[in-house]
């Protein structure tokens, strides 16, 4: 078989030292990328026709959305390979994505809600995508309160693993009752005026940026759970060797 | 003959027995079923002091107080379902007797949820003509209330399963469960609004439905694999 890759990534020191390779990468590719992305977007790009310049809250707004969902399918994923295969790696990863994927949906709903004021006049609408983005950071701050309260690493491994799979089972579900319960409700409509049919000088931009916070993702991710492999392994003789050198 | 130990006993007639020993316990120690009931009671008398006797305002919001207070008091319950028994080690022989864990663990749940949940669907009426909901909308209520509190405990078992034994843990399983329980909340309030309205109810009580099936079948595993994580 050629699974020997897998379980060499999932030994600790050659991850360790891997990760430690591949986060300058990462991190660097996402500053280029990103700093291309907002001048294109935030000075390329042509106002909009109905939103002016408003409508530049979305290079930060779309991509961080997106990413909230992603990093909570990334934790998942991760989970259920920790509780599947026991490896305890998967597990640290699993870790490392709740407080990110819980910052991008913060991003998320703080830009949103910012963007909302010039374009709908208030702060807060119970729109669908608003009331979903605010369960999930309650699903991501669910399952960091669970960890934190438990002192075993391994039980909270695992019982956040299972928290993790029950939420990516119940996402879906949450996001289409609410899109559901919203549109029965709502009076007045509220979507934003551009729809797909976007210029390629807003596009661009906006792709660019979905690309940069995935590096950067990868970057931070990369050096979460070198800290907590450091932290796990603490008493491993390989930290040692790694440290005095 | 030397038969397996745990062939002697079938898989369902343990699960049976179990049922038979929450019931005859919780009949034992009666403030454990008044407790969620009195707390939906209060929940329920606490809006019309808030917001105004009109009864006509209060009908509109009626959907709304009735399913908040279910949920509420269905996850104040959930907190009893596996605490004693974790703590005097009858858990830990659950899992130590070679019996299916999901099936026992079900077991718990259903009576936990006719302890807790019907309760609450018995008196379910009353305090819905206390909110000027009329007689038609009766029956749509509590067939959704029904469904929605078997879910509600279903859930509510793996929010205890996962917190076993851990500090702050009855604060830390509502904020677990209650996301998870948001659909059940806007399809519940939805069917209650519309049989209010005079209008055919049917489309999100089968929705209630459906959630209920998808916990029945899937939530009693998870309850059993957090169970053993738990108690080792």
């Amino acid at each position: 078989m050629k699974w020997t890759w897998f379980h060499k990534l999932a030994s600790p020191p050659h991850f360790y030292r891997l990760a430690g390779r591949l986060t300058p990468w990462f991190g660097w590719s996402a500053l280029i990328v990103i700093s291309a992305a907002l001048y294109g977007g935030l000075v390329l790009a042509p106002p909009d026709y109905q939103q002016g310049d408003g409508f530049r809250i979305v290079y930060v707004h779309a991509p961080a959305a997106w990413m909230s969902l992603f990093t909570y399918v990334v934790m998942a994923v991760a989970a259920a390979v920790g509780l599947i295969w026991r490896i305890k790696l998967a597990h640290a990863v699993a870790a490392s994505c709740a407080p990110i994927g819980a910052s991008f949906t913060l991003i998320a709903l703080v830009s949103g809600s910012l963007w909302g004021v010039p374009m709908w006049g208030t702060w807060w609408v119970w729109d669908a995508r608003l009331t979903s983005e605010l369960i999930l950071l309650f699903l991501y701050l669910g399952y960091m309160a669970l960890r934190s309260s438990i002192d075993d690493v391994q039980r909270a491994d695992r019982a956040g693993a299972i928290l993790a799979i029950v939420g990516v089972i119940n996402v879906p579900i949450i996001h289409y009752s609410v899109e559901w319960w919203n549109s029965l409700h709502q009076t007045s409509t509220v979507m934003r005026g551009d729809g797909p049919a976007m210029p390629a000088s807003m596009l661009t931009p906006l792709l660019m940026m979905f690309v940069g916070f995935k590096l950067y993702f990868g970057a931070v991710l990369l050096t979460r759970v070198r800290g907590e492999v450091l932290r796990r392994e603490r008493n491993a003789a390989w930290i040692g060797e790694v440290l005095q050198k | 003959m030397s038969t397996p130990v745990q062939a002697r006993t079938g898989a369902m007639a343990a699960a049976w027995l179990l049922f038979r020993r929450d019931m005859r316990l919780a009949m034992r120690r009666w403030e454990q079923i008044a407790d969620p009931l009195v707390f939906f009671l209060m929940i329920t008398t606490l809006f019309p002091l808030a917001l105004s006797p009109e009864l006509s305002l209060l009908r509109n919001v009626a959907p709304g107080v009735l399913w908040v207070a279910a949920l509420l008091s269905s996850l104040l319950a959930a907190d009893t379902l596996l605490k004693s028994d974790a703590a005097d080690g009858t858990l830990e022989q659950c899992i130590l007797s070679g019996q299916p864990l999901t099936l026992l663990l079900l077991a718990k749940t259903l009576a936990h949820w006719v302890l807790s949940g019907l309760p609450l669907v018995l008196v379910a009426p009353l305090v819905a003509v206390a909110l000027g909901v009329p007689a038609t909308a009766l029956g749509v209520v509590m067939a959704g209330l029904l469904m929605g509190t078997m879910t509600l405990s279903l859930l509510g078992a793996i929010g205890a399963a996962l917190t076993l034994g851990l500090r702050r843990g009855h604060l830390l399983l509502s904020l677990l469960v209650l996301p998870l329980a948001m659909p059940l909340l806007i399809f519940g309030a939805r069917s209650t609004e519309l049989a209010i309205a005079g209008e055919n109810a049917s489309g999100p009580l089968y929705l209630v439905a459906a959630l209920m099936v998808l916990a029945l079948t899937l939530a009693p595993l998870t309850t059993a694999a957090a169970a053993r994580i738990g108690v080792e």
